[in-house]
């Protein structure tokens, strides 16, 4: 797609691409390429000399059982935050597109969380479920459940799930409601015609017809969930307790930031980034299909 | 196969009153078209026989049992719609067994009445596709085969052929009416185009302002509009209305341009001077003298024949269509005004009077 | 015949009116559950903010605002509480201009060289056009998080820790900005061009009196995301920034609550946290229409 009617000139549009090509090149591209450089390198103890190690950072990163662990928790962390947030989104979206009174004032309050950073959603949660101020952190011990999210590995996964998954699902709300919105109300009268009942509607035409908005918005919550909750866990759990809670992107953080550890860490940012490139096509793969009907 | 009886059916959003009381009795068999201008309330009233609105009061009965409380999926009907309507995640197929197989039906017998459908409407070998990958005659056709294979008690058909171009609307306007002869299923079509309302309806409704205007057979809503909305939306170019005023006696009436008309047909009831309002068609008005001058100020030709616009005495407008072509016609025209033409109508109510 | 006919339609309506009943109530409980889940962690440190630090660190959780709310605020406000072993408080007020600064930069930033770059793609014809608009597109595959320690690297190496500059300019290169913008200049018809050659106005004038009024909504709806993009960053800052007066809120208010001690002044952290979150929820709730339409064409 171009227009047939173009301005000439070849300075004028360089100089109008200028600064964002220069921040371009200088803040992505010379890091990515420092980093996938540095991938191959060592740092001495001291930081004095590197030396070129040729995949060996990768290879000692694949046999590290902490990254495995790592990884790992970035499958569970992922998918839980964004099956979660999508099954929650939709049934809510469902709800609020019925006629029934009040849905704008429904739609405003599930709306708003979006703009709570994640590290402030943490913190909420954080609020509720301390073990000694929180409301339910106390409700649950006083139950007899030994409830600290600082000591206890599996409470303090479900509890970054569910503040990341809380943020995002008036992300997915936001898309749900114009994806149903934008179902043609006479293709859902024809259903109706045809004596389909709301339950059934909903499986066989609502559903399928989604499933565009739904496949990008499984794409993009896997990416908040990778990328985007660095806060949510360095706020509430900062990986711990042990590592039950540290993503492949909090890792890369605590190596190259805390650990210093320079070839490690270029090396955990090539892998990432070779995630991303994926996701990303992914997707265009499936925007191009999207037109699906 | 059933009747359709609405009794003063009414129709309220918020404070609009969208219709006013709808009675109506649908034959067996019968094909009613609804016709009229936009907003007139037509589609609502389709929407409330189908179960896709509610009437505010009023009963809506298919084959005598009482349907108003009912979801369309209790009624047994099945409609087509202005854009179709089609499933775009379904193939044709699909799109024409859904229906049934939500009704439970066995495959084979799906596949039979489908194919038969499919056969009738010559989509057979599109069975396959997806409603994207037709054109819009196709589509239509597919809206109709899936409406076909339900074999309902009632066909609605919400403005059906509103978005094809002109050539395929000719053609599939006759196709609906074959096939709904031939299936003999009750039907109710609601359009804003005259030339389909007359050419479809064994009886058409006009709608205006909520109300029906006049419910009778094509013919005779052309020859006997009952007021002078309904006289001047069915014809094309529109029908003329000239004020007038009684004669004593109420034989005749005197033309605000000053000629007077008799009235063969038989006197009318009302006081010596009450208004009248006249109307004549185009086409029955001829060229000839001895009647008004008409100054012409626009010649629209169209072959055969010739529509001239133009005033005549008094500064009124009249619209003559005549059957001769456009050359040659002066800037005065006279033509005469045949009294069995015209139409009669109250001056203020827009009634029309009968003798 | 019609009798039973009539029972049965009987017996349909009132299945019906049930089922529309019901299908109603499951929509407002359902509806009201979630707004509470979405409410409820808000309403908790709201009230937690007003009360004293004794209540909240005893454990017993008000659930209606206490007292302290002015002397909490104020407290928050001017002086950010009492400083932890760690670090020196940092006032609410220097967070929150800090905040405000930087995200008011880094949508107007990227708003505007977007906004150039989409007009450059979409209206000239030059050598190497596809390759800019390639470099633009591959950066959405760069995201700030995987390129960390390298990035850190060259704002040292360019001096720019603990700056504003170091804090927004990294940030308003922006690939979906652009592409948006490119995406809104392909809908305009081709005849404005057209038009406005034969009026005899250039590239330039073009842009200022055609293209800048058109694009009006457009800017306006991706002001309100990036704003809240922005004012809601969290890596960048805490790497970029470690100097306190440059501090963010939503850095600083979570750099309180440290290791999450019982022993925390949580009332003035909650007044904290209800601060950070006010501007961004301002803004999304007052500006939904913008927020919603922005959002969904942003990431078509």
């Amino acid at each position: 797609m171009r227009k047939k009617v173009i301005f000439k000139g070849t300075l004028l549009p360089w100089l109008l691409l200028l600064p964002q090509l220069l921040i371009t090149g200088v803040f992505f591209f010379w890091p990515a390429g420092q980093a996938i450089y540095g991938s191959f390198l060592r740092e001495d103890a001291f930081g004095l000399s590197r030396e070129f190690v040729g995949l060996e950072n990768f290879s000692d990163i694949l046999a590290d059982p902490t990254y495995l662990a790592a990884g790992w928790n970035t499958v569970v962390f992922s998918s839980a935050v964004a099956f979660s947030a999508l099954g929650i989104a939709l049934f809510l979206a469902v709800q609020a597109d019925k006629a029934i009174r009040g849905t704008n004032f429904f739609k405003t309050m599930l709306i708003w969380p979006y703009a709570v950073a994640p590290a402030i959603a943490a913190v909420l949660w954080l609020f509720m479920f301390h073990p000694q101020i929180g409301l339910f952190g106390r409700m649950i011990n006083g139950m007899g459940i030994l409830w600290d999210y600082k000591l206890n590995g599996g409470q303090a996964m479900t509890l970054v799930v569910v503040a990341a998954a809380w943020k995002q699902v008036s992300y997915n709300f936001i898309f749900f409601m114009a994806g149903l919105q934008s179902i043609p109300r006479a293709v859902l009268e024809a259903a109706a015609i045809d004596g389909a009942r709301p339950m059934r509607r909903f499986w066989t035409i609502i559903f399928p017809l989604l499933a565009p908005t739904s496949f990008f918005l499984l794409v993009v919550n896997i990416v908040y969930a990778f990328f985007d909750t660095f806060g949510t866990i360095h706020a509430l759990t900062g990986g711990g307790p042990g590592q039950a809670t540290t993503t492949l992107i909090y890792k890369v953080y605590v190596d190259g930031v805390q650990n210093l550890n320079f070839g490690s860490s270029a090396a955990q940012s090539v892998i990432l980034m070779a995630i991303v490139i994926l996701l990303t096509a992914v997707q265009f793969r499936f925007i191009e299909r999207k037109v699906h009907y | 196969m059933a009747t359709l009886t609405l009794t003063s059916v009414k129709k309220q959003f918020a404070a609009t009153q969208v219709l006013h009381g709808i009675d109506l009795d649908v034959a067996d068999g019968e094909m009613i078209v609804v016709v009229g201008a936009s907003g007139c309330g037509k589609s609502t009233l389709l929407r409330i026989v189908a179960g896709l609105e509610t009437a505010t009061s009023g009963t809506v009965r298919i084959d005598g049992r009482d349907v108003t409380a009912l979801e369309p999926a209790d009624r047994d009907i099945a409609m087509v719609f202005q854009n179709y309507a089609l499933y775009p995640h379904m193939s044709v197929f699909e799109n024409m067994a859904y229906g049934l197989k939500i009704r439970g039906m066995k495959p084979a017998e799906i596949r039979r009445r489908v194919d038969e459908a499919a056969q009738m409407l010559e989509i057979g070998p599109l069975l396959d596709r997806k409603p994207r990958q037709l054109s819009g005659g196709q589509r239509q056709r597919v809206a109709m085969g899936r409406a076909v294979v339900r074999e309902p008690k009632l066909f609605l058909f919400d403005e059906p052929l509103s978005n094809l171009d002109a050539k395929l609307r000719v053609q599939m306007r006759a196709e609906i009416r074959r096939l709904q002869k031939r299936l003999g299923v009750t039907s109710l079509f609601v359009t804003h185009d005259q030339v389909e309302a007359m050419t479809l309806g064994d009886r058409l409704v006009v709608m205006h302002q909520g109300r029906a205007a006049q419910v009778a057979s094509p013919m005779e809503v052309w020859g006997r509009p009952a007021d002078t909305y309904v006289a001047s939306f069915i014809g094309s170019p529109a029908m003329n209305f000239l004020a007038a005023t009684l004669e004593p006696g109420g034989g005749a009436a005197a033309l605000k341009a000053g000629l007077t008309i008799g009235f063969p047909d038989g006197p009318r009831a009302g006081a010596a001077g009450m208004p009248l309002t006249l109307g004549i068609r185009p086409e029955h008005i001829q060229l000839g003298e001895g009647g008004l001058d008409l100054a012409v100020d626009l010649v629209e030709p169209l072959g055969s024949e010739t529509v001239i616009h133009g005033t005549i005495n008094g500064g009124e407008a009249l619209t003559v269509r005549l059957p001769i072509p456009a050359h040659g016609i002066g800037a005065v025209l006279p033509v005469i005004l045949p009294w069995d033409a015209f139409h009669v109508f109250d001056g203020s109510s827009g009634r029309r009077l009968e003798p | 015949m019609s009798a039973t006919m009539d029972l049965e339609a009987d017996r349909l309506a009132r299945a019906t009116l049930r089922r529309n009943a019901r299908n109603r109530w499951v929509a407002y409980i359902s509806l009201s559950l979630g707004v509470l889940i979405f409410a409820f962690p808000i309403w908790i440190t709201v009230v937690g903010s007003t009360h004293d630090v004794s209540t909240i660190g005893r454990g017993d959780v008000p659930l209606w605002f206490g007292g302290e709310a002015v002397a909490n605020y104020v407290s928050a406000w001017l002086t950010g509480g009492e400083a932890t072993r760690t670090t020196r408080s940092v006032p609410a007020w220097v967070m929150l201009w800090n905040s405000l600064n930087m995200a008011v930069l880094i949508a107007v930033g990227k708003i505007a060289i977007s906004l150039l770059s989409a007009y450059a793609v979409v209206f000239f014809s030059f050598p190497g056009r596809m390759v800019a608009f390639w470099l633009i597109f591959i950066t959405l595959m760069l995201p700030v998080e995987v390129r960390i320690i390298p990035t850190f690297e060259v704002m040292v190496n360019l001096g720019l820790i603990n700056t504003m500059t170091g804090l927004v300019v990294p940030l308003i290169a922006s690939a979906t900005a652009t592409l948006l913008f490119r995406q809104f200049f392909l809908t305009i018809p081709d005849e404005y061009v057209e038009a406005a050659k034969i009026d005899g106005a250039g590239p330039l004038r073009f842009f200022k009196d055609v293209v800048l009024p058109l694009s009006i909504t457009n800017i306006a709806a991706l002001f309100v995301i990036l704003f809240i993009y922005g004012w809601n960053q969290y890596l960048w800052p805490l790497l970029i920034v470690t100097d306190r007066d440059l501090e963010t809120v939503v850095v600083g208010m979570t750099k309180m609550i440290g290791n999450g001690d019982a022993q925390n002044e949580w009332n003035i952290i909650m007044a904290t946290a209800v601060l950070a979150m006010l501007p961004p929820v301002a803004v999304v709730v007052f500006m939904q229409r913008w927020f919603v339409k922005g959002l969904t064409e942003t990431e078509k």
